[in-house]
């Protein structure tokens, strides 16, 4: 089994890399993009256990390491 | 004063600190390695150098704070041992949980090492006590991520509660928006915990100890820190 972990900003925390790679689209000319927040993606293997007891590590993960609560919002995709 | 200063891979203010806690308390800190499990028996204060520890992956701070001997580290502060945490340091104690917020990239986007000017916000800590309430000095910064911010709440608690030790400000002592390095919320550069046992700072004042470098504006703190221990 695999997992995709995405963690993004919290609404209304500021995103200076974010507003930056936006100043950088538009002047790369590229229209339509209203604005930018940067995250990141974690791909994680999981080794052999049921649905539940996985969704529950991967749960850990997010929470202990992975994320940072107090800005960062945390999603689990199992794959 | 029997020191402990803690040394995580890619740390590297761990001798400047070590040099600072020598030159002021005349003792020699012990460096303690991260994957060690206990303090040395007798540690009054555990230091947090500056550095890059764990390459700044995953976030500034992050692995570190996670690391075997911050164990020993919490106990000590739960047991109110002092704890002081440097740039580095700093971010580390925050993504550790014992210090509110956490530190995020500068509002400029740009690393900056340069001298800023704080104001010191309260003399009755045992970090501060050499210095007088208001009182400016002028130490070095050097950093990319030192943005202090927090939610709402938490913020009213550390303003409420007096917890902000440091600003920074103008060469007068203005806390003014030119003067805010970082874009860190209300011009924060250091807090302590509720007991004011935990400091956490982003500039440098162990970087100003010695009138070789021209400066000793940070003394101080590490005066301070003889003093209370000494006392103690």
């Amino acid at each position: 089994m695999k997992a995709r972990v995405t963690v993004t900003l919290k609404t209304g925390v500021l995103d200076p890399q974010g507003k930056a790679i936006e100043g950088a689209l538009k002047s790369l000319g590229i229209d339509g993009i209203g604005s930018v927040r940067q995250g990141k993606v974690f791909d994680l293997e999981i080794a052999d256990m049921d649905k539940p007891a996985a969704e529950a590590a991967i749960k850990a993960a997010c929470e202990k390491l992975l994320a940072n609560t107090v800005v960062e919002n945390y999603r689990i995709e199992l794959v | 004063m029997k020191a402990a200063v803690i040394v995580f891979p890619g740390s590297n203010r761990e001798r400047d600190i070590a040099y600072a806690l020598e030159l002021t308390s005349g003792v020699k800190p012990a460096l303690v390695w991260h994957g060690d499990s206990a303090l040395p028996a007798g540690t009054d204060l555990v230091v947090l150098p500056g550095g890059f520890s764990y390459g700044d992956y995953l976030r500034c701070g992050a692995i570190a704070a996670r690391a075997t001997v911050m164990d020993a580290v919490r106990a000590h502060a739960a047991r109110g041992g002092l704890v002081l945490g440097v740039c580095n340091g700093f971010q580390i104690l925050c993504e550790a949980g014992l210090l509110p917020g956490v530190l995020m990239r500068n509002a400029q986007l740009k690393f900056i090492a340069r001298n800023v000017h704080l104001k010191v916000e309260r003399s009755d800590t045992p970090f501060t006590r050499r210095y007088n309430a208001g009182a400016v000095i002028e130490v070095p910064v050097a950093h990319g991520e030192g943005n202090f911010i927090a939610d709402a709440e938490t913020l009213k608690r550390i303003e409420d509660e007096g917890r902000v030790l440091f600003r920074y400000c103008d060469a007068s002592g203005a806390v003014v928006p030119q003067a805010n390095v970082n874009g860190a919320t209300n011009s924060i550069a250091g807090i302590v915990s509720e007991n004011r046992r935990v400091l956490g700072m982003m500039p440098h004042p162990e970087n100003h100890v010695d009138p070789a470098i021209g400066s000793t504006d940070g003394r101080g703190l590490f005066e301070s820190l003889a003093e209370a221990l000494q006392t103690a």
